[in-house]
């Protein structure tokens, strides 16, 4: 069973943020007004943060300093574990899920979120004029469950899933094709749109995967290690 | 009838502490309206914030709880009043404490439900409610905090019901010319009570076991309470104190309301008799203590954090102390701590209006220690507090909610005390058993000889 990892070279990002609008376009998150967005309500599950400029002695660092932020993963999510109603769970595949139909809108998960990855539906969503007629239909469903870029209602938590719902249509193509499923078959919008293909996505029990070759290299880290959540999602450090 | 053979113990402030049983007045029904009113902008508040969604509070990300969240950890700290003073003192043998068990115990059964629906009203779906039972996990703090607080109020309930049912009974057999329901509802809730020696011995036994229940529920409660905060990784929150701090601030602000509501209920009731002063002298006596105690868990708390210098932590820390938070910071320490150690201390004996102005203060900053312990934490949360810096202004829909909490807490105090004794007759009376007269005699002769004895148990109310 794979084990999904994504890793993120800062050498290679230009921060152009194009993984920010693909995750958008690709899970339907909400537009919000400008007055909402300084309140801090903005919604992009996969963020950009100009880092704060380092200091060398008294020379502040004149290069400009990026982060982007997809959810981590965790191997031992903070959030998984305080929800009172398992409406956020950890598939076993690794990957850290939202489930719209059970969540009871306490936000305790992202208070426990030391990464500030999940957000919250403080209103109905809503798209501008004529953005609703670009919406993704793709949506992970069952009895009870409603994941993915489905239409969340207002009052629930939502959080980037890698991309879970072209997971499970890479597996019902395998499927429909009457073939193995092969990891490689699927990735996350953000990775596919990544300009400077910073972006690496697979399986991180593959030894031969680019993922877990890259997770090997002297430049890899995660971020909050000492917090103990041993998050799949890995950095490179630039230079 | 068996009604006739129902022994009452004779107390000699029956008839005053009756007295406001006795009708209820245009002043009165003036206060319900009020504050029924208070309590009906609430819920039109809440039905708007439920029709368009949580974001018409000021919170955001990363401020995800605000001031419902205060409210509720203020709330159930206020409920610790009654079980601190009833359960505690009941098992620690304080008898001083008789005449203001009931005053107590109910701030503890009308603060609850307030705190209950505080977490209602901050839930983004409350309509899913029950899904905390289909779906529970125990392995979520919030559902200790779910278990906990059902647990408490229930077993308040029951306790409180045991108490007030010989009062109950009294009311039954005296209060013959209130209207029809009222004499009907006495009469229900009574259960048939006769006022054996053997009920009230089964009674004591009873209220001595759940004592011991109630006891320990207080501690958990209010530590579960606060291991929502506790059991995360955030600065600010994960720290072994904040369980203990938490209860004892708790216990702290109830206590403080329990001199309130006696000030108010001597006044407006006029029960100078039933409720004497030297009980404000010995529930100063406890503040001393608990200020005194709060500051230590301060400096424990601080001190730590600070020396350590832990950067995460440290932007909490200059947040309370500099920062955004730093006016109600110190206003806090002084209107929770300064103010009324000094009142207590030299102006607090035998003066109820100095009391009631330090606990008043007292109640003011314990609400703002809740929410100086809640926000700046989620201002700057755990090591991304360099890309996440969070602030926060509750809005006029979030104000309104918490004043109809408030409303309806005194609310339910004001109409409880207009159709029950707010003073225990039964456990203040001078005895519990219809003695002949030679045995009082010679209770008189044993009282006489204990007073120069030690002292202890006396059962008098005066």
């Amino acid at each position: 069973m794979p084990k999904w990892s994504m890793v993120i070279d800062l050498d290679k990002c230009v921060a152009c943020q194009g993984c920010s609008i693909a995750c958008r376009m690709e899970n339907n998150t909400p537009v919000v007004s400008p007055a909402e967005s300084a309140l801090g309500r903005l919604m992009l599950w996969n963020d950009v943060f100009p880092l704060q400029a380092e200091e060398h002695g008294a020379i502040a660092s004149a290069q400009a300093k990026f982060l982007t932020r997809p959810c981590m993963h965790c191997e031992d999510p903070p959030c998984v574990k305080v929800c009172p109603v398992e409406a956020t769970y950890q598939d076993e595949e690794g990957i850290v899920r939202q489930n719209y139909a059970r969540c009871i809108g306490c936000r305790f998960c992202t208070v426990a979120c030391p990464y500030g990855v999940r957000y919250f539906n403080w209103y109905a969503p809503a798209w501008d004029e004529g953005l609703e007629r670009h919406l993704n239909p793709d949506r992970v469903s069952g009895d009870g469950d409603l994941e993915g870029p489905a239409i969340r209602p207002k009052g629930v938590v939502e959080k980037c899933t890698y991309c879970i719902h072209r997971l499970h249509k890479a597996r019902e193509r395998a499927a429909a094709e009457e073939r193995e499923f092969r990891p490689d078959e699927y990735v996350p919008a953000c990775v596919q749109t990544c300009t400077g293909k910073a972006r690496f996505f697979g399986d991180l029990d593959d030894p031969n995967s680019t993922v877990s070759q890259l997770a090997q290299s002297r430049r890899a880290f995660r971020l909050l290690e000492e917090a103990g959540t041993h998050p799949k999602t890995i950095y490179l450090h630039e230079g | 009838m068996r009604r006739e053979k129902t022994f009452h113990p004779p107390n000699d402030n029956e008839a005053t502490v009756l007295a406001p049983l006795r009708g209820v007045t245009v002043r009165d029904q003036t206060l319900w309206i009020v504050l029924l009113a208070l309590l009906g902008m609430g819920v039109a508040a809440w039905v708007y914030q439920f029709v368009n969604g949580l974001g018409v509070t000021g919170m955001n990300r990363p401020v995800y709880w605000g001031v419902y969240l205060t409210n509720f950890v203020f709330f159930i700290g206020l409920a610790h009043s009654g079980t601190f003073i009833s359960a505690i003192l009941r098992l620690a043998g304080a008898e001083w404490r008789k005449p203001l068990t009931r005053a107590a115990e109910a701030i503890t059964l009308f603060s609850l439900p307030f705190g209950v629906a505080s977490i209602i009203i901050d839930m983004g779906r409350p309509e899913r409610l029950l899904n905390m039972i289909i779906y529970g996990r125990f392995q979520s703090p919030l559902l200790w905090d779910f278990t906990a607080v059902s647990l408490y109020l229930f077993s308040s309930v029951v306790f409180f019901y045991l108490s007030l049912l010989p009062d109950i009974a009294l009311c039954r057999d005296r209060l013959t010319e209130v209207p029809r329901w009222q004499r009907k509802m006495y009469r229900i809730l009574a259960l048939g009570w006769e006022g054996r020696p053997e009920q009230y011995h089964r009674l004591e036994r009873v209220l001595d076991g759940m004592a011991i229940f109630m006891s320990l529920l207080v501690i958990t409660v209010h530590t579960v309470v606060s291991w929502v905060f506790g059991m995360t990784i955030q600065p600010g929150w994960h720290t072994t104190i904040i369980g203990p701090f938490f209860l004892l601030g708790a216990i702290f602000s109830g206590t403080s309301a329990v001199v309130i509501v006696l000030a108010i209920l001597r006044r407006v009731y006029d029960l100078k008799d039933a409720l004497p002063i030297r009980l404000f002298n010995s529930l100063r006596k406890l503040l001393i203590v608990f200020s005194l105690g709060w500051i230590y868990m301060m400096i424990a708390e601080y001190l730590s954090v600070f020396y350590g210098n832990i950067p995460e932590e440290m932007e909490v820390f200059w947040q309370k102390l500099t920062g955004d938070y730093a006016v109600i910071f110190w206003l806090m320490t002084i209107l929770v701590f300064v103010i009324p150690l000094l009142i207590f201390i030299f102006r607090g004996k035998d003066s109820i209006g100095w009391m009631v102005t330090a606990a008043v203060l007292v109640n003011i900053g314990m609400w703002m220690e809740r929410y100086v312990v809640i926000i700046p934490t989620e201002t700057r949360p755990r090591l991304l507090y360099e890309l996440l810096r969070g602030a926060y202004a509750p809005t006029w829909i979030e104000w309104t909610i918490t004043v109809s909490l408030f409303a309806g807490l005194i609310l339910l105090y004001a109409v409880f005390t207009r159709f029950f004794p707010i003073v225990p007759l039964w456990e203040t009376a001078e005895s519990l058993e219809a003695e002949s007269e030679m045995d009082k005699a010679r209770e008189r002769i044993f009282k006489f000889g204990a007073k120069f004895g030690s002292g202890f148990k006396q059962k008098s109310g005066d």
